[in-house]
């Protein structure tokens, strides 16, 4: 099992979202981030008061994926996320030691295995 | 109007806070589309809404006003009125009022005129194109607009019904708004991303101003404190009513809920409608033609989002369709008794609906066609249409350098330009 961690474009996220759902990856947490690499600051103007804007936004996506899924995972988000510009963002592919489905109690490879969901209403 | 003699003190003070009601407008309008576009686009769609208070209302001073309302031919005025020559405290030749007040309350129509053609083209127009454009086109396409129905130009002689600006004002700028939104082209994200609203309250408190700055624009139209603006004061509260329950209700018989944004949808063409009508209709017809007034708009809106004109914020169906449907709907149910001018087709004047036909489709033709030709120039010296790349990051950052919601984590002072 591996946790894949992505830091993205904002505006990026619908795409990334379609191809992953695409890809058959199911099951993800997104956050908003602020982070600063090696993109050029933005300046802005308040009233005379200049400022760089040295932290940009990003979304920090993490998906926990079995081993044969890690591929197709980083592969959608590669080209989804894309504009080849500086500042596109990561992808970590970090080791798992273990993962519990907080339902059922089940661990590791069936934790991350999607289940189909039925229908509420 | 009659010619009247003499300054009426009462029709004065209530043209004064006309005026300011309908200057008060344009930062309404730019609220009730601020709040329906993506939040890196907030502070871009308002200020295409507040920068026409400067570009457009100069222009109308300098020679919009001229080109309207001095003494010209039938199709545009003249240049008696130029740089505001002449345009003194004598009392104007439109009603009991000092000229220059007229001037002043005529160009905030002029300033929300231009405006509202921006909701079709927000999120992807670069600003400088903009204002250009919005300026040039009250000049070109507002002014001569203004002169038929309202200077003495050739709908005033033929006898279309306009009491506020049905045509001159929101048929003109959604004639305008569809074709520069085809000419532009869609947002890059328009029907491959879901694009969200980023402030509902903001729609909701741009659509109270407007009503409460609507006052001032129908029943300050009737030049005076009397009767006739009293009509179209009452008429301009009770036709958004009707507009609104029946809107709200569609809402819920399709589909379940009533929406925030739909309720604020039919208060403006509800108030579109009406404008037209305001001084010539009886108060019950205002709540039927309020009530009527959503079907034909809610319908065009249900249908626009099924094709691929990217018409943002629904000037078409909000502006285009309430402002025919008031307009036509002013000959069906013009009323002699209350306005004392002419009836309309439910009086036995059936002509009267011909005329207001003529009106809205000479409108349109015109707008569409010289806002095409504008737009073409324009282009020729600036680009139009933000990149991809600058609507992706957003209008507030790649035009103005500023966002709307700041959190300042990660700022950091510059030294200050220029020093």
């Amino acid at each position: 099992m591996k946790l894949v961690v992505a830091i993205i474009r904002p505006e990026k996220v619908s795409e990334v979202l379609v191809a992953l759902y695409r890809a058959e990856v199911r099951g993800m947490t997104l956050t908003p981030v602020q982070g600063h690499g090696a993109e050029s600051e933005q300046v802005e103007t308040y009233r005379g008061t200049r400022v760089k804007m040295e932290l940009h936004d990003k979304v920090r996506l993490e998906i926990g994926v079995s081993d044969h899924f890690v591929e197709p995972t980083v592969k959608a988000i590669l080209s989804a996320a894309k504009t080849g510009e500086v500042g596109d963002g990561k992808i970590f592919v970090l080791p798992v030691e273990t993962v519990y489905r907080i339902r059922t109690g089940e661990k590791d490879q069936e934790a991350v295995t999607p289940v189909a969901q039925l229908p509420s209403d | 109007m009659v010619n009247t003699p003499t300054i009426n003190s009462a029709d004065t003070a209530w043209m004064l806070v006309s005026t300011a009601l309908v200057l008060m407008m344009t930062p309404a309008l730019g609220f009730f589309y601020g709040g329906m576009v993506r939040t890196k686009n907030a502070l871009n769609t308002l200020m295409m809404s507040f920068i026409s208070l400067g570009f457009v209302g100069l222009g109308w001073a300098l020679l919009g006003y001229s080109l309207a309302f001095a003494k010209g031919g039938s199709w545009l005025g003249g240049l008696d009125y130029l740089f505001l020559k002449d345009v003194g405290l004598g009392v104007s030749s439109q009603g009991a009022i000092p000229h220059l007040l007229f001037m002043a309350y005529q160009a905030t129509f002029a300033i929300i005129t231009a405006a509202l053609i921006s909701g079709a083209i927000v999120e992807r127009m670069r600003f400088v194109a903009y204002v250009a454009f919005i300026t040039l086109w009250m000049v070109f396409v507002y002014s001569p607009v203004a002169h038929w129905v309202w200077g003495g130009g050739w709908l005033s002689t033929l006898g279309a019904l306009d009491f506020a600006g049905g045509t001159v004002v929101h048929v003109n700028a959604a004639a305008a708004a569809v074709v520069t939104a085809s000419l532009l082209g869609a947002r890059k994200d328009f029907a491959r991303l879901a694009i969200l609203p980023q402030n509902v309250p903001f729609t909701l408190l741009g659509t109270g101003l407007l009503w409460l700055g609507w006052f001032g624009f129908n029943a300050g139209s009737a030049l005076g404190a009397n009767g006739v603006a009293s009509l179209a004061f009452v008429n301009t509260m009770l036709a958004p009513m009707g507009t609104l329950v029946a809107w709200t209700t569609i809402d819920l018989v399709r589909t379940g809920k009533v929406t925030a944004i739909g309720a604020a949808t039919g208060i403006v063409v509800g108030l579109v409608a009406v404008t037209p009508a305001a001084g010539y209709i009886s108060p019950m017809s205002a709540i039927v033609l309020g009530l009527l007034a959503a079907f034909p708009s809610y319908y065009a809106l249900l249908w626009r989002a099924r094709t691929r004109l990217d018409d943002s914020l629904d000037v078409l169906a909000a502006h285009g369709v309430g402002g025919v449907f008031g307009a036509l709907m002013t000959g069906v149910l013009a009323d002699k008794a209350w306005n004392g001018v002419e009836n309309g087709l439910l009086h036995g004047n059936p002509k009267q609906l011909w005329i207001q036909f003529v009106a809205c489709a000479a409108t349109v033709a015109y707008s569409a066609a010289a806002t095409f030709i504008l737009l073409k120039l324009i282009g020729v010296f600036l680009p139009l249409k933000a990149s991809d790349r600058a609507q992706g990051v957003g209008m507030d950052v790649t035009q103005h350098g500023e966002e709307a919601y700041a959190r300042g984590e990660g700022a950091v002072l510059m030294p200050a330009e220029g020093a």
